[in-house]
């Protein structure tokens, strides 16, 4: 054991020493942000890029980043409700694949317990086919799920995700039966990814991120982004401009826990919006690709609120929630 | 051959002075960490992310290669020491390494594992030099009916390999497969077997089930046999080091196991833990002491352990060729890439070859390192044995609460690691496998949906699973594993019949 616990303290060392030197003085904000997932996906980075910029900028004192996995957030809900109750010093990173998990897992915590504060970066949905499929654009995909919506098998992430949601609001609006999507989850952007290169699926919806160095190598063909218009620094057309009425985007945001002071409310909210207009966060945004989708405070709140009745009638329309 | 050139080029970055300190740093974290169950390279990687976005890309791309080599010598040192495997990697290494640890030979299993997951580095290192653009075609090829034939291989070998009877370890691998049922189906959305409780959505946590399994249980069936009788531990019984026959007996399985976790490795949801069992089954078979096996076969620990360490650098050629994290470990990098605005994919290799070629380079170095780094440790290790039970056990369970509750903190995940620790005694005191339990949970769930995507996307023609000639292949192996043994068994009695 001694020697275990020797090297386990050298690692410590380590990492402490490295991290001593980002640390910078000033500010009185000590923050705790929970990323209800595993380290390495969307929520996790987002919780990260917080961190590094509310430090380095000098908005917080200190943020530390927690990762409570699980059930696309519901596991970090619950945690961040139970135990964050008045605490002005918490956030929790969310975004819209947390409302659709919420509905369809009958979570007993919903996001109503929670304080909203602000809705920080979107990033649209991308539909690709490989290189050699006869699909050439938005208008035979809609022509192909009309014929048969069954036939095409769609590849994206966890069932009642914002891919998925995309998928059957596609085939809403083209006019084919939304319970009748083959629609294939994949754990993970990877397998999805390989599933769509390899030719097994028609078509892969997901965050344009995941394709885009497949795409700029030419092996996936961008058919459409979810986007109302074309977006400056993507090479390809919004769904819309097809005539096909479908936008949607993946946003991400952060919530305090319930209970928390009109003061304390205000303190994250400021401390959001300094973070928005600050250098170090505007560079994480050019150099992660996300979209700035800044809404703060009651704005977001109704935005939120707004979304989770529209995202229960979608789930309803495909199946996935019952009441 | 430009291969070479580019891999020269490579080694002239790697052995600039700052990219060795980065790789070092990075070997030593992650031997670190891999030792603790539960803190995996992963986490390391993502608690380093936002601390190296002021460094050179390069070298802290170079650190997090050496983090990920790191973590799997960690955890089979924790594996073969205390059987308290770090990741589920290197659980199949806790199976004879265990016991040839209790029965003195830590030395030899430390060292066979040690230069057997040196040699499969080199040797998938190299592999991932020459053919990662031509394997990944073949990957990317592999389809969910093949993933699932590729399973069921797994699910016959590892059930028939595992304990005295195939009853046994039938019944050990549906223990596990029905745990596997647990949690949110993927394909629907729809939570089974959770009953409400959160922490059980996402299934039943792979570390969890198999530190309670392992080392929880082992921690209570030592202490219930304390008053029975005392097992004596020696530390060292004969050589420190490995000897000659015992180089004789490991160097096919380093071999064997790198060709097995090398290509399966490199499959996009091929990961660690079908090879190193696939491994293990293998020389099982293959052994000339198959009495051995079960009391600590050298075998044993030298073929997972290759196998390994191989897929470690498989999982590399997807995540350099398209851009696709095939393991956490390999999310993590993939976003360490693109904080630098780098985007690893078919683009990478023309856009930033010093990067690509400088990072397979220091794999090289922080393999040799490794090296370097573990066989003189080997004495110090295995002193830990010498730790009077009690306290050595006390001090294992204390380790497996603290890694676990690191991982995933909350009260649930320690009442299954109490609830898994009686499990697993009682499955010890009644003469059940333990390892089919975790191979079902974790292979059951990719079974069933690789399963549910080929019916799926077949549109529910059932002849899918026959039509791709590498599942075909697949399938008829698996079922000639499963028949065989019972017709050699008829055979023989008929034999004896005669006589």
């Amino acid at each position: 054991m001694i020697h275990t616990r020797k090297s386990l303290w050298r690692g410590a060392i380590a990492v402490a020493a490295v991290a001593g030197f980002v640390t910078s003085a000033a500010a009185q904000m000590e923050l705790k942000i929970m990323a209800p997932a595993a380290p390495g996906g969307g929520w996790d980075q987002t919780a990260r890029s917080m961190q590094q910029a509310l430090t380095q900028s000098g908005i917080a004192k200190s943020a530390q980043v927690v990762n409570v996995p699980g059930a696309g957030g519901s596991v970090g809900i619950a945690q961040f409700v139970n135990s964050g109750k008045g605490d002005g010093n918490q956030l929790m990173v969310m975004g819209y694949v947390m409302v659709g998990a919420l509905l369809t897992n009958k979570s007993p915590v919903t996001l109503d317990q929670t304080t909203p504060i602000a809705r920080l970066t979107a990033e649209y949905e991308a539909l690709v086919v490989p290189a050699d499929s006869p699909i050439k654009n938005a208008k035979d995909l809609a022509a192909a799920v009309k014929a048969d919506p069954a036939k095409v098998t769609w590849a994206g992430g966890s069932a009642g995700g914002v891919d998925h949601i995309a998928a059957a609001l596609f085939a809403k609006e083209v006019g084919a039966d939304p319970t009748k999507i083959n629609y294939i989850p994949f754990s993970g952007g990877g397998e999805a990814l390989a599933a769509i290169l390899g030719g097994k699926v028609t078509v892969g919806i997901s965050g344009y991120g995941e394709f885009e160095s497949q795409i700029k190598a030419g092996k996936l063909r961008l058919i459409g982004l979810t986007s109302a218009t074309k977006l400056p620094n993507i090479d390809g057309q919004s769904l819309k401009d097809q005539g096909i009425n479908l936008e949607i985007a993946n946003w991400r945001a952060v919530v305090a826990p319930p209970g928390i002071t009109a003061e304390q409310k205000k303190a994250l909210v400021d401390a959001m919006d300094k973070l928005n207009k600050s250098k170090e966060w505007t560079e994480i945004l050019k150099a992660k690709g996300w979209d700035d989708a800044y809404l703060s405070g009651d704005a977001f709140a109704k935005f939120l609120a707004e979304d989770q009745v529209r995202t229960k009638e979608v789930l309803m329309s495909v199946g996935l929630v019952k009441s | 051959m430009d291969a070479f050139i580019s891999l020269a080029n490579g080694l002239t970055i790697a052995i600039q002075p700052m990219n060795l300190l980065f790789a070092l740093v990075g070997v030593l974290l992650g031997t670190a960490v891999g030792v603790l169950p539960g803190i995996g390279p992963a986490l390391t990687v993502a608690l380093l992310l936002p601390i190296t976005f002021k460094l050179d890309p390069g070298g802290s791309i170079i650190m997090f290669a050496g983090i990920y080599y790191g973590g799997m010598y960690g955890g089979s040192t924790t594996a073969i020491l205390i059987n308290t495997p770090g990741e589920s990697a290197s659980m199949a290494t806790a199976l004879e390494g265990n016991k040839m640890a209790k029965a003195g030979r830590g030395g030899p299993a430390l060292a066979t594992s040690a230069i057997g997951s040196f040699v499969a580095g080199t040797i998938a290192t190299i592999g991932l030099t020459f053919l990662a653009p031509f394997l990944v075609e073949l990957a990317i090829q592999f389809g969910p009916e093949d993933y699932f034939a590729l399973m069921c291989v797994a699910f016959v070998t590892v059930s028939a390999t595992f304990g005295d009877s195939p009853v046994r370890g039938l019944t050990s691998l549906f223990i596990g497969l029905a745990l596997g049922l647990v949690g949110i189906d993927i394909l629907t959305g729809q939570s089974r077997l959770a009953y409400g409780v959160p922490e059980l959505f996402d299934g039943i946590e792979v570390t969890t089930l198999a530190v309670g399994l392992f080392a929880v249980g082992e921690a209570l069936y030592v202490a219930s046999r304390r008053h029975i009788h005392e097992e004596k531990l020696e530390p060292v019984r004969g050589s420190l080091w490995m000897t000659k026959q015992d180089w004789k007996r490991s160097w096919k399985p380093w071999l064997r196991g790198t060709a097995l976790g090398f290509p399966i490795g490199a499959l996009p949801a091929g990961g660690a833990e079908i090879p190193t069992f696939l491994s293990y089954s293998t020389e099982k078979k293959l052994t000339k002491h198959p009495e051995e096996f079960g009391h600590g076969a050298i075998e044993g620990v030298a073929g997972p352990e290759a196998a390994n360490n191989a897929s470690a650098a498989g999982t590399l050629v997807p995540l350099l060729t398209l851009g696709l994290p095939t393991s956490a470990t390999a999310a993590m990098m993939l976003a360490g890439f693109q904080q630098y605005g780098l985007n690893p994919g078919p683009l990478l290799f023309a856009e930033r070859p010093d990067l690509v070629w400088g990072l397979i380079a220091s794999l090289f170095i922080a393999n040799a390192m490794l090296l370097v780094l573990n066989l003189p440790l080997v004495g110090l290790w295995v002193r830990l044995l010498a730790i009077p039970q009690p306290w050595l056990y006390a001090g294992i369970l204390v380790f497996a609460t603290m890694g676990t509750i690191a991982a995933n903190p909350s009260p649930v995940e320690l009442m299954m690691l109490s609830a898994f620790g009686v499990l697993g005694f009682l499955m010890r005191r009644f003469d059940y496998p333990i390892a089919p339990v975790v191979v079902g949970l974790i292979l059951g769930p990719i079974a069933e949906s690789q399963l549910r995507r080929a019916l799926s996307i077949s549109l529910g023609d059932p002849m899918v699973l026959v039509q791709s000639p590498f599942s075909a292949i697949l399938l008829l192996i698996a079922l000639v594993a499963l028949i065989l043994p019972f017709f050699l068994k008829g055979m023989g009695r008929f034999k004896a019949a005669e006589d």
